[in-house]
């Protein structure tokens, strides 16, 4: 019971950071929303009994990503979004996809939640830092390798595209 | 214990918010949050799951193993943060150019 009202609870939030992301019309503000998405997606993953992950949430997407984020509004100094049309097609044809897809996943999972089961907390330490890291250097060696390299590559882009040219 | 289908359908609401605001928004930092909610979305499928694979392992084979999920999870926030890293290098890059953040004005395949 007290599982279910926490998702609730926590489910709301990220619902209502999520739309207040698209009404607000300054970009600081859509990215301090996105905040409390991910905070309450930490708790999520947390209720989930992922730990590890719910970490990562907070310290890589709540953390860096979305300082990287703020950092790059403060140094454009972005006003407010310019009201402008906009894309016929995306309004005419993109929001009654979504709609239906929406609907769609939304009915299916309705109509199948009977079979689906549930999900709780597991008590068997599941989602421990040791067990990730058993899995991460043992049977995903390889991509956790080219990952690096990745990062690095990244890296490189991002100098080469910032640097400004003399 | 609450319903897999609870998450599936949170998961499902986030990503068409993020679409939304893909399609809707015009600012291109905002468009990039955007892209950031829908792999958000995208990620609480993969715990949801590897939760359930946790609990259900046996019921499918032996040979599905129940945190692989989580490991995605890893994955896909790796490839998140050098995607935004490279993301607002070119959003930096656009603007010094052309002083706009606008994407309708930014229609042009060159800085």
């Amino acid at each position: 019971m007290v599982h279910q009202v926490l998702f609730v609870i926590f489910a709301l939030i990220s619902v209502a950071g999520a739309v207040n992301l698209l009404a607000q019309r300054h970009p600081i503000n859509s990215a301090l929303s996105l905040v409390v998405v991910m905070g309450s997606l930490a708790m999520i993953y947390l209720l989930l009994g992922a730990e590890f992950v719910a970490a990562i949430q907070v310290i890589v997407y709540a953390g860096a990503i979305m300082v990287l984020f703020v950092f790059v509004i403060m140094l454009l100094n972005a006003g407010a979004e310019e009201r402008t049309r906009g894309s016929r097609i995306a309004l005419l044809l993109g929001v009654p996809g979504v709609l239906v897809l929406g609907c769609l996943v939304g009915w299916t999972m309705i109509s199948n939640s009977r079979q689906l089961g549930g999900v709780s907390i597991s008590p068997t330490n599941f989602g421990q830092t040791s067990n990730i890291a058993r899995l991460l250097f043992r049977d995903f060696l390889l991509p956790f390798e080219i990952t690096s390299v990745l990062i690095l590559i990244a890296i490189m882009g991002a100098v080469v595209l910032g640097r400004r040219e003399s | 214990m609450v319903p897999l289908s609870w998450y599936l359908i949170l998961s499902a609401v986030l990503f068409c918010l993020g679409v939304f605001g893909f399609l809707l928004k015009r600012n291109i930092i905002t468009i990039f949050m955007s892209i950031e909610l829908m792999l958000n979305a995208v990620n609480l499928t993969f715990v949801a799951f590897a939760n359930y694979w946790n609990e259900h392992a046996t019921l499918v084979s032996d040979k599905i193993i129940p945190l692989s999920g989580q490991v995605f999870v890893f994955f896909v926030m790796v490839v998140a943060a050098a995607e935004a890293a490279v993301g607002l290098a070119i959003i930096i890059a656009v603007f010094r150019t052309r002083e706009t953040l606008n994407v309708d004005r930014v229609n042009l395949l060159k800085l």
